[in-house]
């Protein structure tokens, strides 16, 4: 537990830095002000007025500073930045993208983690020519040590564009900008100085995520960023090189709120759960009824909504009524408890999850084409979820053998057990029917019986059948 | 041990295999966590919020953390990266977080130092004047914006993203600063239908769409793509086999078929979709992702076009601040978005807002059925009243 898989270098940013202090800090204030770029682009200057943090403002201080920079400082057009935001202008006056469709680039041996972009106006904006993304998988649950961001920030500044997502959608940090030729020299010094592997893309797993978990969080019911980095590190094969009908993501929640939203962005969902009782501390409850602890740890802070009431606020809400007070004690039926966790945000200091934890399992989450946007739904309501997860890469690897054997091009393993039916998705991967799985059971009478579910079977003699009726 | 300089660093173009180091994955998490993080590891009893953008964490062992959040764009440069990291360095021991909502988190283990931290995140600014480190984004709040590449990236998409999230963030700004809502409200960004930010769960999304269909390049076409893909590759059928005059092998498409997803356009680069006056942005509200209270949820459009009007999206911006103010002042404590439009029912929230409902509201996709009102419990509004005299039910 806490160790990485491997030895891990210890990085040390002046070791590993190609930038001195001058070259980082090469421009003054003053500069800065009187500084235009070399396209006229009055649209997008207007993003640089208002309060909230401007991606054009932070922008041209990159392109100041790519100015400055003497040549051979710099593996990549000097005017990237600048080039980006005059393209942006003119998507903006066109209304319509500038960059290309396509383009098939990468490093070698693997088929993610590179993402080809060309302009099509190349001649205009000859910096972003080549503007191809690298995804680099992020740490679990996106802490930092300073000494990895910096040294990634010369890498990048040097043989990249030097814009970069802090972090993608999925969760990776992604490089944006740099040129076909640069890619192998950007992997090599990625793995060699940096011990820092790519993300996934393509028809690939993609980089596994989780929220904050037991790091900061008194919720969590398992370890996730342990177990996020164990399915990373097991999977690194499926990660790097497509073998799959589309793209397949993992996500890992503590608990149902659900933070890094498994349940509706994973191809399965982990989500961190309890089968034993919500821990009370009567007392705290007493506390938080009488106003001297603020409820829901004060994120209501900023309006006076009147004094904390639980019956209202607690008691009521509770989707299965499973709750009262008795004798001024909070009373939970916990086998009626559907673990919601609203008394638990809400009175965080009182109510605590159980201790024997463990995942909930649900599988088919997507964004929408095709058959629409899916959320997640139940296939094992609870498991174990202890290093090595054994139990749980059982349950996935038999989700692959069937999708790759029977998805089709483009379709997510959602999508394939709608096609498919929920039934025989349960039967191939081994798992018997529960009422966990459905909001409801069907209201159509329309059966698909299979011949071994009826004595007698299909067969039948139509002779027979005349005997006993005429035609 | 140093990053490599030159054209091709210590990687050897001739010889592209030696020494090559694959399947590493990421740095391990538990050297990036602060001192105070591992010890207290797993032993959190609670947490609360000190004021908008500061928590403070509890431990078992007695320990308190803080933590400051703050905003950021998501686009970012390496400049605004390593001013992160000299806060970091200055207030922090060197460690730095970021959330899944792309904001900045820096970790503390004493109040003076979130005070003094406090003060020098709001003292920096652009030289435009923006804030580069505002604090927020907890609790009842509207935290940072998730979204997608946009123009800035993105070959499909159907609206700028850093853009339109910039706009809507200046104008929430007091909602990302305060903690005046009745509960968060999560706002999300995709650029096109294809949702790489999953969008489709949030309180409010705010999607980049296509109304025209694909415009076909019978030129290339048979060159650049695999016809029978691209026939299958459409959800609705309504691309078929053709041929052009001249004989050469093509597609058509059943306009009245199409749904303009743009599908086609990601199998085959000789289906441009985008178009200046087609494209535009889509607004959803009501969904959500976590299990309390109410069961996870899908958004629901409540706005089906309004106009990629760059760089401000003026009509976007008022819908979504409309439709926050009217929501913040009618829901109830703890009732986000979605639970607070169910309860007061749909056709209330279409009066409440003021927004048209139109036509293109109505499902008529796929188990558009599961949508329909089959029940005789409705509220009378206005909207109601008009089909009344439409149909001649009174005067």
């Amino acid at each position: 537990m806490f160790e990485p898989k491997r030895p891990q270098k210890q990085l040390k940013y002046e070791e590993l830095r190609i930038y001195t202090d001058e070259e980082l800090k090469n421009f003054t204030e003053e500069e800065l002000k009187e500084f235009k770029i070399k396209h006229e682009i009055p649209a997008v200057e207007e993003l640089e007025k208002g309060p909230w943090p401007s991606f054009v403002a932070d922008a041209k201080q990159e392109a100041l500073r790519r100015r400055k920079l003497a040549d051979d400082r710099m593996m990549i057009d000097r005017y990237v930045v600048e080039d980006l935001l005059g393209q942006l202008e003119l998507s903006f006056k066109d209304g319509e993208t500038h960059w290309k469709h396509g383009g098939i680039v990468g490093v070698f041996g693997y088929g993610g983690g590179v993402i080809g972009r060309y302009s099509d106006v190349p001649e205009k904006f000859p910096g972003i020519a080549h503007f191809h993304t690298i995804r680099v998988n992020q740490p679990a649950s996106k802490f930092y040590k300073t000494d990895f961001l910096r040294a990634l920030c010369d890498l990048w500044e040097y043989r990249g564009s030097g814009l970069v997502n802090m972090h993608g959608s999925t969760g990776d940090i992604i490089l944006l900008g740099t040129t076909t030729e640069q890619l192998e020299p950007i992997f090599y010094d990625m793995t060699h100085e940096l011990d820092q592997d790519l993300g996934g893309s393509g028809s690939n797993l993609r980089t596994p995520s989780c929220c904050i978990g037991k790091a900061r969080c008194e919720w969590a019911c398992y370890d996730t960023q342990e177990m996020c980095y164990e399915m990373t590190m097991h999977y690194q094969d499926e990660l790097h090189r497509p073998a799959f009908p589309y793209k397949f993501k993992f996500k890992f929640d503590g608990c149902p709120n659900c933070c890094v939203a498994s349940i509706a962005r994973a191809d399965i969902a982990f989500i961190g759960t309890w089968r034993d009782e919500i821990r009370i501390d009567q007392e705290a409850v007493k506390a938080y009824i009488a106003g001297d602890i603020v409820p829901r740890g004060g994120s209501h802070k900023g309006r006076d909504w009147g004094k904390f009431d639980i019956q209202k606020e607690v008691i009521n809400l509770c989707p299965s009524q499973c709750m009262w007070m008795e004798d001024g004690k909070l009373v939970i039926d916990n086998k009626e408890c559907v673990r919601c966790m609203h008394c638990i945000n809400v009175m965080p200091q009182a109510l605590r999850p159980g201790t024997d934890t463990g995942v909930s399992i649900l599988v088919g989450a997507k964004a929408p084409i095709l058959e629409g946007a899916q959320i997640s739904q139940v296939i094992v309501p609870f498991m174990k979820a202890e290093p090595p997860y054994d139990n749980v890469k059982e349950v996935i690897e038999k989700i692959w053998e069937f999708w790759m054997e029977e998805g089709k091009n483009r379709e997510r393993v959602g999508e394939l057990i709608q096609r498919v039916g929920l039934p025989k998705f349960l039967e191939v991967i081994g798992l018997p029917p529960a009422p966990q799985m459905i909001k409801a059971p069907r209201a159509n009478p329309y059966i698909f019986w299979k011949e071994e579910d009826v004595p007698g079977g299909f067969e039948r003699d139509i002779k027979d059948f005349r005997a006993r009726h005429k035609r | 041990m140093a990053l490599s300089t030159g054209k091709y660093g210590k990687f050897d173009p001739q010889n592209p295999t030696k020494d090559r180091i694959t399947d590493i994955g990421p740095r391990h998490y538990w050297e990036n966590f602060p001192p105070s993080i591992q010890k207290n590891y797993g032993k959190w009893l609670y947490h609360e919020i000190l004021e908008p953008g500061v928590l403070v964490h509890v431990s078992e062992t007695g320990d308190k953390v803080y933590t400051v959040r703050c905003g950021s764009p998501r686009l970012m440069t390496v400049q605004h990266v390593r001013e992160i990291c000299d806060i970091a360095d200055k207030y922090c021991d060197g460690y730095v977080r970021f959330t899944t909502r792309n904001n900045i988190e820096f970790i503390v283990d004493s109040l003076e130092k979130v005070e003094a931290l406090k003060k020098d995140l709001w003292s920096r600014k652009f030289v435009s004047g923006s804030y580069k480190f505002p604090i927020g984004g907890t609790g009842a709040s509207i935290t940072n914006i998730v979204h997608t590449q946009g123009y800035v990236h993105c070959h499909t998409p159907a609206t700028d993203a850093s853009s339109l999230v910039k706009a809507v963030m200046d104008d929430l700004f007091d909602y990302f600063t305060g903690m005046t809502l009745p509960a968060k409200v999560r706002v999300a960004v995709a650029c096109c239908l294809n949702m790489c930010g999953a969008v489709h769960c949030s309180d409010i999304a705010l999607l980049g769409i296509h109304r025209k269909p694909p415009i076909i390049d019978h030129e290339v076409i048979d060159q650049v793509c695999e016809l029978p893909l691209v026939i299958s590759s459409c959800p609705l059928g309504a691309i078929s086999p053709d041929k052009t005059p001249e004989g050469r092998r093509t597609l058509k498409i059943k306009v009245e078929r199409c749904m303009f997803c743009g599908n086609c356009y990601t199998m085959c680069p000789a289906l441009p979709i985008a178009d200046k006056e087609g494209d535009g942005v889509a607004i959803l509200v009501g969904g959500k992702i976590s299990n309390a209270v109410s069961e996870p949820k899908f958004s629901k459009v409540v706005v089906a076009y309004l106009p990629n009007n760059f760089p401000r999206f003026p009509e976007v911006v008022q819908t979504v601040k409309k439709i926050v103010e009217v929501y913040a002042a009618d829901a109830r404590k703890h009732e986000r978005l979605g639970d607070w439009a169910e309860r007061i029912g749909w056709e209330k929230f279409f009066e409440k807002t003021g927004i048209p409902f139109t036509e293109h509201l109505i499902d008529d996709y796929r188990l558009a059925y599961d949508t329909f009102r089959t029940s005789t419990q409705f509220k009378f509004t206005e909207a109601a009243w008009n089909v009344c005299k439409a149909a001649g039910g009174i005067d």
